[in-house]
Parts: C-alpha cells; sequence; structure tokens
C-alpha cells in the first residue's frame, strides 16, 4: 500500500472495510509520518502510539470475526487538547495541566472510541482556546505546512496543521469565535462549526460557555460530514445539548458534490464588503462566488447592520464568561500548585498558581471579563453586549428569510508570519471578524478551501441557519467539486 | 483618556487571584485600554429595549433522571491533584490566624 496518508477518510475506511489495507497499517503509516514530518509542523503535544495502535487492533479483529464496521472505523483523528481523553494527557495548551491525566473522556472521544476511529493524539492550541494563531500555545506554535515561517491559524492550528501535512486525514477542532474555522482556511483545509448544541461540551475544557462548539475538522467536505454525524447529537450529560437527530449533513454533502446549486440562494452581506479584508483574499472569494453562480446559485445581497457590532460583543461576551469559568483552576484539584509552603493561605498559593500558569492572553481575557462583569460597568459593558447578541440573530433571522445560506470569507487575511500581530493582542483579534457572528447566533458554518492569495489558502465561509448545518454541506461539496481540495508544497 | 488605569488592572487583577508583576501591569494597562476603547463600541447601538440574550438555545430547566450511577473512581481523581491527603484534596491554610 503506498500512500494510506494521502487517502481521505471516506477513502482508507473503504479500504479497510475491503480488507485491502489494515487498521493497524493505516494507523502506523500516520505514525509513521508524525514521525516524519511533525518535528517541524508542531501539530502535536501528546503522541498516544499505544493507545492507537490498540484501537487499530481491535478495529482489525472486529472486521476478522465479520462484525459490521462504522463508516469511518480504523480511521486516524487527531483530538484538539482541550477534550479530556481518559489516562492520556490534557492540558488545553496551559502550564496550569501540564501532566494532567483525566479521569474521564469527554463525550466527543467517547463517540468517536465507539465509531472505532483510531485517536493518534492530541493537537497544539491556543492556551484554553483563546488565540488565532497557536502562539499563546504555553508549548509553542504549531508551523503552518504551507510556509513553515507562518502561524496554522488557531486556536485549533494543531489539528489543521495535522491535517494538511497528512499526519492524520481527521481532527477535532473546537469553535468559541472561529477556533475551528480560521485554522482551516488558512491552511487549506476543511473546517465546520456545528450549530451550538449540536456537539456535546462535556468533557471540553470550558472557555465560554455559551459560544463553544466542539466540531469536525477534515481535507474534504464529505470527510468532515462523516465525521460530524459520528459526533454530533444529542447528549444527556450536557443541558444545552439539542434533542433532535444530527441534520442530515453526509447526504447533502454527497448531493452537493454532484455539483448542482439550482433553486440555492446565497446571502452576500453587503457589511462583509471587504473593508479590512486583504484584496487576495476577496478577489479568491469573488471568483469563487461566480463558481457557484454558474452551478445554479443565486446570489442576493442582504443587510445585516449589527455585524459590525459583533466583534466588540463576542470580546466582551467571551472574556466575561472565561472570567468565570477559569475560577476553576484553583490549585487544588488539578494541576499546577505554587508556592505552597505550609504558611501562605490558600488565597496567596492560589494567586501564586494562577499567575504562574496562566500565559498573558489568557490573563488579559480574566482581567477584561471582571471588569466587564463588575458592578457600574455591568450594563454599558456585559449587558450591552447581550442585548448586542440579540441584535445580530435577528439580523440573521431575517436574512435567513431570503436566502438559504449567508456566504463570506473566512478570515480577512492568509497565514500571517509568526510574531506580526502578538505585540497589538487587538490585531490578533481581527481574524475573526467574519467568524464571530456565528458564533453569537448559535448556528452552523463551515469553511472550505477556495483557492490561493500570494501562493497561501484562502477559505470561504457557508452559515447557514441553526439546525440547518447540511445546507452548509451542500454548498461546501458543490464548491469543492469546482476548486478541487487544495495540496501544500512538501514538507 | 484612558479607558483603565494602572491601578485598577492592578485591583482587577488582585480580584482574579492572579499575582501579576510590575512589568506585567506595565505591558497589560496598555493593551487592555486598547482593547476596552474597542469593544465599547457597542455602546453606540440603540438596546435600550431589546432583551439580552444569555444563550441560544432556548432550552430551560433540563433535568436529567433521579437515577444513582457510580462517580469517578477517586485514586484516578486524586492522582490528578497537586496535593491529597486521607483519601481528599488537601488545601493550604485557609484561615487568617497563624498556622
Amino acid at each position: 500500500m503506498t500512500d494510506l496518508i494521502r487517502l481521505s477518510a471516506a477513502d482508507l475506511a473503504g479500504a479497510i472495510a475491503r480488507g485491502e489495507a489494515s487498521a493497524v497499517e493505516a494507523t502506523r503509516a500516520h505514525l509513521d509520518r508524525i514521525a516524519e514530518v511533525d518535528g517541524q509542523v508542531a501539530a502535536f503535544l501528546h503522541v498516544d502510539e499505544a493507545g492507537a495502535l490498540a484501537a487499530a487492533e481491535r478495529v482489525d479483529r472486529a472486521r476478522a470475526a465479520g462484525e459490521e464496521l462504522g463508516p469511518l472505523a480504523g480511521v486516524p483523528v487527531a483530538v484538539k487538547d482541550v477534550l479530556t481523553t481518559r489516562g492520556v494527557p490534557t492540558t488545553a495548551g496551559s502550564k496550569i495541566l501540564e501532566g494532567w491525566r483525566p479521569p474521564y473522556d469527554s463525550t466527543i472521544v467517547q463517540r468517536l472510541r465507539a465509531a472505532g476511529t483510531v485517536i493518534v493524539g492530541k493537537t497544539n492550541m491556543d492556551e484554553f482556546a483563546m488565540g488565532s494563531s497557536t502562539e499563546y500555545s504555553a508549548y509553542g506554535p504549531t508551523r503552518n505546512p504551507w510556509d513553515l515561517g507562518r502561524i496554522p491559524g488557531g486556536s485549533g492550528g494543531g489539528s489543521a496543521a495535522a491535517l494538511a501535512a497528512y499526519e492524520a486525514p481527521l481532527a477535532i477542532g473546537s469553535d468559541t469565535g472561529g477556533s475551528i474555522r480560521q485554522p482551516g482556511a488558512v491552511t487549506g483545509t476543511v473546517g465546520a462549526k456545528p450549530t451550538y448544541g449540536g456537539t456535546s461540551r462535556y468533557g471540553l475544557i470550558a472557555f465560554s460557555s455559551s459560544l463553544d462548539t466542539p466540531g469536525p475538522c477534515a481535507r474534504t467536505v464529505v470527510d468532515a460530514a462523516l465525521l460530524h454525524a459520528v459526533i454530533g447529537g444529542h447528549d444527556r450529560r450536557d443541558s444545552t445539548s439539542i434533542p433532535q437527530p444530527v441534520p442530515e449533513v453526509v447526504a447533502a454533502a454527497r448531493r452537493g458534490a454532484t455539483g448542482d446549486l439550482s433553486g440555492v440562494r446565497l446571502g452576500l452581506v453587503s457589511q462583509f464588503s471587504g473593508e479590512g479584508a486583504e484584496p487576495g483574499v476577496m478577489a479568491a472569494f469573488g471568483e469563487a462566488l461566480e463558481r457557484l453562480t454558474k452551478l445554479g446559485a443565486e446570489v442576493v445581497e442582504v443587510s445585516c447592520p449589527h455585524f459590525e457590532y459583533a466583534l466588540p460583543a463576542y470580546y466582551l461576551i467571551a472574556p466575561s464568561e472565561c472570567s468565570s469559568n477559569l475560577a476553576r483552576f484553583d490549585g487544588v484539584r488539578y494541576g499546577l500548585r505554587v508556592g505552597d509552603d505550609g504558611q501562605r493561605s490558600l488565597e496567596e498559593v492560589m494567586s501564586l498558581t494562577r499567575e504562574a500558569g496562566f500565559g498573558p492572553e489568557v490573563k488579559r481575557r480574566i482581567i477584561i471579563g471582571t471588569y466587564a462583569l463588575s458592578s457600574g460597568y455591568y450594563d454599558a459593558y456585559y449587558g450591552q453586549a447581550q442585548k448586542v447578541r440579540t441584535l445580530i440573530t435577528r439580523d440573521f433571522t431575517a436574512a435567513f428569510e431570503r436566502v438559504d445560506v449567508l456566504v463570506s470569507p473566512t478570515t480577512p487575511f492568509v497565514a500571517f508570519p509568526f510574531g506580526s500581530r502578538t505585540s497589538d493582542p487587538y490585531q490578533m483579534y481581527l481574524a475573526d471578524l467574519f467568524t464571530i457572528p456565528t458564533n453569537l447566533y448559535g448556528g452552523p458554518a463551515i469553511s472550505v478551501p477556495c483557492g490561493l492569495s500570494d501562493g497561501l489558502p484562502v477559505g470561504f465561509q457557508i452559515m447557514a441557519p441553526t439546525m440547518a448545518d447540511d445546507r452548509m454541506y451542500r454548498v461546501a461539496a458543490a464548491l469543492e467539486s469546482a476548486v478541487g481540495t487544495l495540496t501544500p508544497p512538501a514538507l | 483618556m484612558a479607558a483603565i488605569s494602572r491601578e485598577e488592572v492592578a485591583h482587577l487583577a488582585r480580584l482574579s487571584r492572579l499575582a501579576v508583576t510590575e512589568a506585567e501591569l506595565d505591558t497589560f494597562a496598555g493593551q487592555l485600554d486598547v482593547i476596552l476603547q474597542a469593544v465599547a463600541r457597542v455602546g453606540e447601538v440603540t438596546a435600550g429595549d431589546i432583551p439580552p440574550t444569555s444563550h441560544s438555545v432556548p432550552l430551560t430547566n433540563v433535568l436529567r433522571d433521579d437515577v444513582a450511577e457510580p462517580c469517578l473512581p477517586r485514586e484516578e481523581v486524586l492522582a490528578g491533584a497537586p496535593d491529597a491527603a486521607e483519601d481528599r484534596f488537601r488545601v493550604p491554610r485557609i484561615l487568617d490566624e497563624e498556622a
């Protein structure tokens, strides 16, 4: 078997089901690839070779015993280090959790195991998923396989880079303000944020609980849909989980792949006309839009007047929720403890632990959130941001009365060089300009490669109504059929 | 005018249980001022009567069946703690008096 690492997940699962390759061979091929290139890419924080091979052996035994295999059985998957894995180190990219081995699996990981996928390791991320470049990881940045001097996006840059470097055909991310879609865009891969509540947050280390959404990352749209179907659906352990079946995402992706979009109305948001975006990004987006009209889609301009306030609203709501969520890192139950000399009080030890364990971006957001929630500022900041969130939701609802999906570039700029946006944190936040409105609304959105600008990938974003995740997969697969997948230069 | 002073940042850090250094205060004060000035733009929106959204999923009072289930194994949970004694988490001194 030559290139097991370059197959799509669907094709690899097919090869395993037909006995053309074993799950152990597929896993070994990916582990070898990781050993070969991850020194350059640094997508992984932890590689679980023994666990992966054991999982692959179980799939091979099940096949030999004639058991029916799931559609992704035996396929390697890389998991963002924000999801708990029992007995396997989980850090969320933070020093405060260094060496922690969770006593339980997150629901997403339980479902990955039940489906027979092979978890090869945990991927790098900005600390606690706060960032757009992985430069805020306490363990150093991941490098973009397209250009090792540039960022792979964030926070889930490790998952996206693992796909682009052929270290795994599937990966899991989490999207609070764009952390699945923006890394997908800048690495030329596919990243989908499901409807909020469509995928379980049980065992997802919380950043901003009203926004956090785990989801699938892949190199093809159908692969992302297959993974979405495996991990999605109601979970009684998450009280915000929607008690409805997963939308028919796989069927929609297969339908879209036929390249027919007749009758589909695409909404072009007039507020996203390109201000703040690179000309090369807007050019690639415009070409993709033309391709979609050739496939039968109709483009309708829609106005979403409150979208311009999405970024400020998000950077009040998310830090507020994070300042509350991260209070659990108190140096008592898990992770780091600093300064416990038998004399210092709990409060002093807690302050020293959090000072040593958190990086600068996490501290900034905790402080901003504490400010926005404090009496005297609550109404003007957090309360006002929640009202703006309502208005943004109304903009979406009104737009979806006229169109089936909204479209935009995923991110205003292609992968940027390391260090170019870390000194002014607000410059980093601008990477989320086009992705954030969807998070505030709660609907699904996907990023699919649509071309290159200066030799670097550009992502096309499709946003759909709540629990209409199937729509975005149809349009994304149609675009993919017209554009093809993007292949990075050899490492 | 600055939206936030160095003293306010120091106060918020204390409330947040972050023993920040003087150097960090110097850096953060300017950065947080830039961020706060940018996010304060939400105030431009006329939203007096608009109800706030805390959550996009309209679910309330989600309860699950009152069925006893095994909890996590104690040894595995305590193995991840920074300090444990007598099958419990051990905490630093919690009272103000001398230990």
